[in-house]
């Protein structure tokens, strides 16, 4: 193990375990005033009229004529409203802000506000959406040639469903409005998203907008896009009453209106000549919901994903994100990868039944390496340990032996292992990173020679700030107490990028690591210095042409492989998992318990989202489970031997060999879930969530 | 209708003049600044708001006023004073089982709940004591190994 590996206390952990920290609705500011948010309860409508009471004095409405710039949050396209313009596209969409200064009145005069809709058909199921917001697609070899010459063309039909992220800590943030000047602090992911989208919502310039990120309870990707939303909300709302305004969610609200993951269709060919897959065509639909938030980036990963870790000569990827009367879906864990990822794994688990072949080995002789090209015709630049970590995983847990042993299983209780190999791209994907984030770090010796790192990396739980300060010290070598590590504010720090994409460590954290290497050259004891130091994307890359969807969408990839054993009640129906085994190189583990910790509850995530994590929508665009009763994830019950292994498998181009790490784990759990039912079950299945519902139909069907 | 709730906080005597339906973790966040009592679900589901209520782990939400006279309540705040949270603390540093930190204090506290009455728990033991508590983060795995090295560490103080 390397020296930086070895785990230390993590720098926040203190404040939080003995409940000091504040997280942003443990906030309270003189004058402040509690806002709640009227929302459409119909999925398609156009607003005639709004019935609003008399408010009592010192309480507010606010809606879009109170919006000094536009109307329009920026994500990546412009379309999402602050507030709506009159018309609303799903259950849940903002349409106006009550705000006073006692809780319980505004939650009264919200009750007595009532909205007149014009009720327009809406567009529920993504099949029938005739609105596509983007459509991307790329080939490779010649795959007609394939599907033309082949012996036999197997089609299969995918789906994956809906997850909530279920941060333990809702959506909140508090606005300011002060000498001309926007303030907004919260829980946010990405603090420059934030100053963006206020900057054009307040038409103000850049030095006229302060977003602060206070301590984070959990995000996932759920507090990427979201808080550019209620960054405005708020933002307005100070604007127009002048007082600062706090808007905290409930939990049903949370789940009523925040993004999810993209729930997913996936129509998939394969051409199968002599025994062996010769081309593979996959035709991809994700669920944007009603506006389009992040969903070209979230679509654009899927695709890339959509082979898997194979090396298919010939093929075929075609993918529509489309519009659908629901709530926005946007970033999570994974963004878009975990379900093309289940679709090709269980794709590869049928394939290797029709050829006759064990699916281990069939994906072990199609697994990528060194020097291949990639599915967008880039190529695999670095050492893929697809070997050595599959070896690890069959010493964790057997795979292999257990496999042939639950062949052909009688009696009430049948076993079933299944695995999955995966990876995930380091970095924003596409030439992102080079045009679009261009990111920046600050390094500032202060005359004490204490060392504060400026980035505008924010700590959701990952472990961020112990992780640069650990950069930082052991670049500067000099004792970690000297290192200061802040939540960012846009008035003082640079803009490094968002904290996403697994790029925070990798691309941020090298940037760091050059710039304290210049501060240690450069070290004058006693002095105030700084060093600011600018991305350079790596020269070995082959462009990324997103036009024609070639080249390389990553400069590295971390890559999984991942084992779940279930033991299932054909009685009943209810599954135990009996044992789930992950092995992950992440390059350098920059610190070790760290990184276990995000393998382990990704892992676990994961295997919620191919068990449990069914969140369902009614025939009127209705969420029917928007609460924790209805809403399950796992408990510390659900998989009680959940192992993580890691190879260490140095990233040069990271800092001391680090590489992308906090999504990889939750990208292989479902399908690994999902086969390992398949092989105890004996049958073949095509979707994620596999509920204990989902079990009894199989089990009633073979009675049949 | 008037009068006052009297309880004890954290080893001191209190009065709340809430109305006896109002939610425990409302008064103790709002009235007494008790932050560290967090609010995750608001319907007794996540955990996040535990505290010990007479020695008993319990959702705050879910406690009524009204059903708290004469009644102990320990919230983190003054649990984080004890020798017994120093020794959980430090076992949960070892192994970095603080990751967003939201569920964490109510952790604590279903750990202390569980130590108090089985100092030596199983793996076994210790997942079912903490699995009223919802994590999203760590996949729980660190905070059962830091159950388990306080229960070695801290020998005598439970």
């Amino acid at each position: 193990m390397e020296s930086i590996s070895k785990s230390i206390p993590k720098r926040d952990h203190f404040p939080k375990i003995s409940g000091s920290a504040k997280y942003v609705d443990d906030l309270s500011f003189e004058g402040m005033l509690h806002g709640k948010i009227v929302r459409s309860t119909v999925a398609c409508a156009d607003i005639k009229e709004i019935l609003i009471p008399d408010l009592p004095e010192g309480y507010f409405v606010i809606d879009k004529n109170d919006i000094p710039g536009i109307n329009s949050v920026h994500i990546v396209d412009d379309d999402t409203p602050v507030f709506s313009d009159g018309t609303v596209n799903y259950v849940g969409e903002p349409i106006l802000m009550v705000a006073g200064k006692d809780l319980k009145v505004v939650n009264r005069l919200m009750k007595l506000i009532k909205v007149v809709y014009d009720e327009k058909e809406p567009v529920l199921d993504m099949m029938k959406s005739e609105t596509i917001f983007y459509q991307y697609g790329y080939t490779k070899g010649d795959w007609e040639t394939a599907f033309r010459e082949a012996d036999k063309i197997i089609e299969e039909d995918f789906q994956t469903g809906y997850q909530e992220h279920t941060y333990m800590e809702v959506q909140g943030m508090i606005g300011f409005y002060e000498n001309g000047k926007s303030i907004v602090r919260g829980s946010m992911q990405c603090p420059y998203y934030v100053h963006t989208a206020v900057k054009r919502a307040m038409g103000l310039e850049s030095d006229k907008v302060q977003v602060i990120q206070e301590e984070m309870g959990g995000a996932f990707g759920g507090k990427e896009d979201y808080p550019s939303i209620l960054g405005c909300q708020v933002a307005v709302a100070a604007y127009k009453t002048g007082k600062p305004v706090k808007v905290v969610f409930d939990r049903s609200e949370d789940i009523i209106c925040s993004p999810k993951r993209h729930p997913a269709k996936m129509h998939y060919r394969a051409a199968i000549k002599n025994g062996k897959i010769t081309g593979i065509d996959a035709d991809i639909v994700y669920n944007c919901g009603a506006y389009t938030t992040l969903s070209p980036v979230v679509l654009q990963r899927g695709l890339i994903c959509a082979t898997g870790v194979y090396n298919f000569k010939n093929l075929r990827v075609r993918g529509k994100g489309v519009k659908t009367n629901t709530v926005p879906n946007g970033a999570f864990r994974g963004f878009g990868g975990p379900q093309t990822f289940f679709a090709i794994e269980m794709f590869m688990d049928h394939l290797a039944k029709e050829i006759g072949m064990d699916s281990l080995s069939l994906k072990e002789s199609m697994v990528v390496k060194q020097g291949d090209d990639s599915a967008t015709s880039g190529k695999y630049h670095f050492h893929i340990p697809f070997p050595e970590m599959i070896e690890k995983l069959d010493q964790m847990s057997d795979f292999r032996k257990k496999r042939e042993a639950f062949r052909n299983q009688t009696g009430r209780y049948r076993s079933g292992i299944g695995l999955s190999l995966v990876y995930h791209g380091c970095g924003f994907t596409g030439s992102g990173e080079r045009d679009l984030i261009k990111g920046v770090v600050k390094i500032v010796k202060n005359t004490d020679d204490t060392v504060e790192l400026l980035t505008a990396g924010t700590d959701m739980g990952q472990g961020l700030k112990t992780a640069f300060a650990k950069i930082a010290s052991d670049t500067l070598e000099i004792p970690l107490e000297r290192i200061i590590v802040q939540n960012p504010d846009t008035d003082r720090v640079p803009n490094s990028g968002p904290t996403a994409a697994s790029r925070s460590l990798m691309v941020v954290g090298k940037l760091l690591q050059r710039a304290a290497e210049k501060l240690k050259r450069d070290w004058k004891p006693g002095e105030y210095q700084e060093f600011v130091e600018k991305y350079v994307h790596p020269d070995f890359m082959i462009p990324w042409d997103l036009s024609k969807f070639q080249g390389d969408p990553y400069p590295d990839y971390s890559w999984s492989a991942n084992a779940v054993e279930v033991k299932v009640d054909t009685l009943t129906a209810t599954t135990e998992i009996v044992g789930a085994w992950g092995v992950y190189d992440v390059g350098t583990p920059i610190d070790m318990a760290i990184i276990k910790g995000q393998m382990q509850g990704g892992f676990l995530q994961a295997i919620g989202y191919g068990s449990m994590e069914l969140l369902d929508v009614n025939d009127k665009g209705v969420i029917r489970n928007n609460s924790f009763s209805d809403y399950i994830i796992p408990t510390s019950m659900d998989v009680p031997h959940l192992e993580t292994e890691v190879v260490e498998n140095t990233y040069d181009n990271g800092p001391f060999g680090g590489k992308g790490a906090g999504e990889l784990p939750a990208v292989g759990g479902a399908p690994a879930y999902v086969e390992a039912m398949e092989n105890a079950l004996g049958v073949n299945l095509h979707h994620t969530p596999f509920s204990q519902e989902d079990t009894m139909k199989v089990l009633e069907a073979f009675k049949k | 209708m008037n009068g006052q709730i009297h309880f004890t906080l954290n080893g001191e005597k209190v009065t709340s003049d809430r109305h006896a339906n109002e939610r425990l973790l409302d008064v103790l966040r709002e009235d007494f600044k008790l932050t560290g009592v967090k609010c995750g679900c608001k319907e007794g589901e996540c955990g996040a708001c535990s505290v010990l209520l007479n020695g008993v782990l319990a959702n705050s939400c879910m406690v009524a006023m009204g059903s708290i006279e004469g009644s102990e309540v320990v919230t983190i705040e003054g649990y984080s004073k004890t020798k017994r949270f120093q020794a959980l603390s430090d076992a949960y540093a070892q192994t970095s089982a603080v990751q967003c930190g939201f569920c964490i204090p109510g952790m604590v506290l279903a750990c202390e709940a569980l130590l108090a009455k089985n100092p030596n728990p199983t793996d076994a033991e210790i997942r079912k004591g903490i699995s009223g508590n919802l994590c999203r983060c760590t996949g729980y795995n660190a905070i059962v190994e830091a159950v388990k090295i306080a229960a070695r560490e801290g020998k005598g103080l439970w």
